[in-house]
């Protein structure tokens, strides 16, 4: 069994390593670091000892992984018959994990009359597209496809597979993961070889995103990931490039299925949906109502954007709730995010602090947003913003 | 209607952070709170109960001040509390934590319906529910934003997709994982509070729920944290001076220099 321990002849009874905790699992007593209980070996506190008296001891060497596994495969997702873009995306890394790691890189694709979108997969990077297809499968259902996908894995054998963290991913590949009995990190942000270890290092965020966890899948094949959509880069198409595509039978056995799904409804038609949007718009408090709202939505209109809300804004009945970004709302990762009359609350910025620019507007100097912003501005949003929708509008006239 | 919840103690991520420069932890205090996304799970347990009759159930793996968390759900009204503890848990990832509770609930006997939180909010994985559902083979509904209709031993629920939602239809017993969108927790009451203080848990060992060793713990976890850091620190930013006209002019340089196409 693992345990913290603390090296008495190290421990100066600093208390950093206290600070690092957060599960308050450390105490000080005879100025000698004390573990109790609440210790969940996260190893957050052995870093933080400036004197190395914390080890986190495992039992055993390190392991080595299971042998026969190569190559890398991308679990492909389809809606309506379509292969979704993060789909590409995965091909771009999972290009770059084959050539590093070694093997072929290959896609799995489950559903409908999809055998026409394998050329796809294959001109953005994959060597070989195995194809599931049955009526039964058209469109997502949680049973059938993790069946299926945990028995094209057990026969292929790859040594890493990955798919998106999206709303079908999040249902699917957790269910594969437990059914093959193997490790999962969810929404990595990095992917890399390890040179020494050859074993896949998956980076993702924890505690909302405050900070980064290296995770490690030593013992067992394959290692799963899930990438959210847009952290990753596809490769550009080459729609001569050759590849092999595989029809995979299925067993009717294999399709059954208790849950239905009996219909799908869009909600978002018409609007853009703020989580793959490129650019979003959002108010908080000092938007003052609903009404005033609607600058907002001519600015977003003048840019192309998504508008979004700080929950103070939803919880005021301002906007609906599909338009909260922040803790409680959706996590967004835009190119651009335009705060407006937001203060910046901690339960807010881990919703959105990730976006590449962040742009504030607040009359309040002190606001914490500003701590995150790459530009600022001090000053009367009812006064900036439709400046602002008026000058974008001037500058596209003038041909800019 | 028998309903488990399966709950999650977790330090308050609000309060936790990272600092850059001595790369550790910074929380204030750390006040341990039911995992939110749980209360969520909790609140709409008691509604089927309130509408349909039956039990909640809630049950959680984690060490001795756990207990707590259960005491705060059955302040809400929950019939009973499930302490799955024992220090052989310890350092379990996703797997060897759906294992854990998956084997707890087998010792409670039959059951209608689980009900999870999306995720927690240390972990922020969202991979345990699912992994319960797989561990007791179950079907699952992911990301449930309404329960429509209970009846006949089915149940219809709205689950939440990008671009709007699928009605789900499933037999009992299954397992849902909740969204905020689903319900408004509900706040203890002053009678609440006094019936989980006096409240009696029901603790269970590894070795009272049957568990394989092999199973739980580091050793029954394919994943752990190799090492933790902060995230990428943004550069300090620029704060746009002058008239608002020029304000507005600068701004509108440097958006059309990020080339959002």
């Amino acid at each position: 069994m693992a345990r913290l321990e603390v090296v008495e002849e190290k421990c100066v009874g600093c208390g950093a390593c206290l600070k690092a905790c957060p599960y308050d699992a450390l105490s000080i007593e005879s100025s000698i670091v004390q573990v109790n209980d609440r210790c969940t070996l996260c190893g957050a506190c052995v870093d933080s000892c400036p004197y190395d008296a914390l080890v986190l001891r495992k039992d055993g060497a390190v392991p080595s992984a299971p042998p026969g596994y190569r190559g890398v495969m991308v679990v492909a997702e389809q809606k309506r018959g379509t292969v979704q873009n993060v789909s590409f995306e995965l091909l771009g890394a999972g290009r770059r994990l084959a050539e590093d790691a070694g093997g072929a890189l290959t896609a799995v694709l489950i559903g409908h009359d999809v055998a026409p979108q394998a050329r796809r997969l294959i001109a953005f990077g994959a060597d070989r597209v195995l194809v599931a297809q049955s009526k039964a499968l058209e469109g997502f259902n949680d049973e059938a496809y993790a069946r299926i996908l945990a028995r094209i894995i057990r026969e292929q054998k790859p040594e890493i597979v990955i798919a998106g963290a999206t709303c079908i991913g999040r249902a699917l590949i957790p269910r594969v993961a437990v059914e093959l009995g193997t490790g999962l990190t969810a929404d990595c942000t990095g992917l890399q070889i390890q040179e020494e270890t050859r074993h896949l290092a998956q980076t993702r965020p924890a505690f909302g995103g405050n900070i980064m966890a290296t995770i490690l899948c030593a013992r067992h094949r394959p290692q799963m990931a899930t990438v959210r959509p847009k952290v990753m880069k596809a490769s550009a198409p080459d729609e001569g490039r050759a590849g092999e595509i595989v029809e995979i039978p299925c067993a009717e056995e294999e399709l059954s299925t208790r849950a239905r799904v009996l219909k799908s409804v869009e909600e978002t038609a018409g609007t853009v949906n703020i989580a793959d949007a490129d650019v979003i718009v959002s108010g908080g408090r000092g938007m003052r109502g609903a009404e005033q709202f609607a600058l907002l939505s001519e600015l977003a209109k003048a840019l192309g954007a998504a508008v979004g809300a700080s929950r103070s804004a939803v919880d005021a009945g301002w906007v609906p709730y599909a338009y909260q970004v922040g803790q409680t709302g959706k996590t967004v990762q835009p190119k651009l995010y335009i705060a407006c009359g937001i203060s910046g609350a901690i339960q807010h910025l881990v919703g959105m602090q990730s976006a590449d620019t962040i742009v504030a507007i607040n009359k309040d100097p002190d606001a914490p947003i500003f701590k995150v912003a790459t530009f600022g501005i001090v000053g009367d949003l009812f006064e900036i913003v439709p400046r602002l929708t008026r000058e974008i509008q001037r500058r596209r006239k003038a041909g800019r | 209607m028998k309903i488990i919840v399966c709950i999650k103690q977790v330090p308050d991520t609000t309060s936790v952070r990272m600092d850059p420069e001595t790369l550790t932890l910074i929380r204030e205090g750390v006040p341990s709170i039911i995992n939110p996304f749980d209360a969520y799970a909790i609140e709409e347990g008691l509604r089927l109960k309130e509408k349909h009759g039956g039990t909640v159930t809630v049950i959680t793996m984690g060490p001795p001040q756990a207990a707590s968390a259960l005491r705060e759900a059955i302040a809400l009204g929950v019939d009973e509390g499930v302490h799955l503890c024992d220090a052989a848990f310890k350092g379990s990832d996703t797997l060897a934590t759906s294992y854990v509770l998956a084997q707890g609930i087998r010792k409670l006997g039959a059951f209608d319906l689980i009900l999870c939180g999306k995720q927690a909010s240390d972990g922020d994985t969202a991979q345990v529910g699912p992994g319960i559902a797989v561990q007791l083979d179950l079907p699952q509904a992911i990301c449930v934003r309404k329960i429509v209709e209970v009846q006949d031993g089915r149940l219809t629920v709205e689950r939440s997709m990008e671009e709007g939602y699928d009605l789900v239809e499933t037999p009992l017993p299954a397992l849902l994982t909740v969204t905020k969108e689903i319900n408004e927790p509900r706040l203890p009451s002053l009678k609440g509070k006094m019936r989980a203080k006096k409240a009696a848990l029901r603790t269970m060992s590894a070795a009272e729920m049957d568990a394989d060793p092999a199973r739980i713990g580091l050793d029954g976890s394919p994943t752990w944290v190799e090492k933790v850091f902060p995230p990428p620190q943004r550069g300090a930013g620029r704060m746009l001076q002058g008239e608002p006209e020029e304000q507005v002019g600068q701004l509108l340089d440097e958006i059309e220099k990020l080339k959002l196409g």
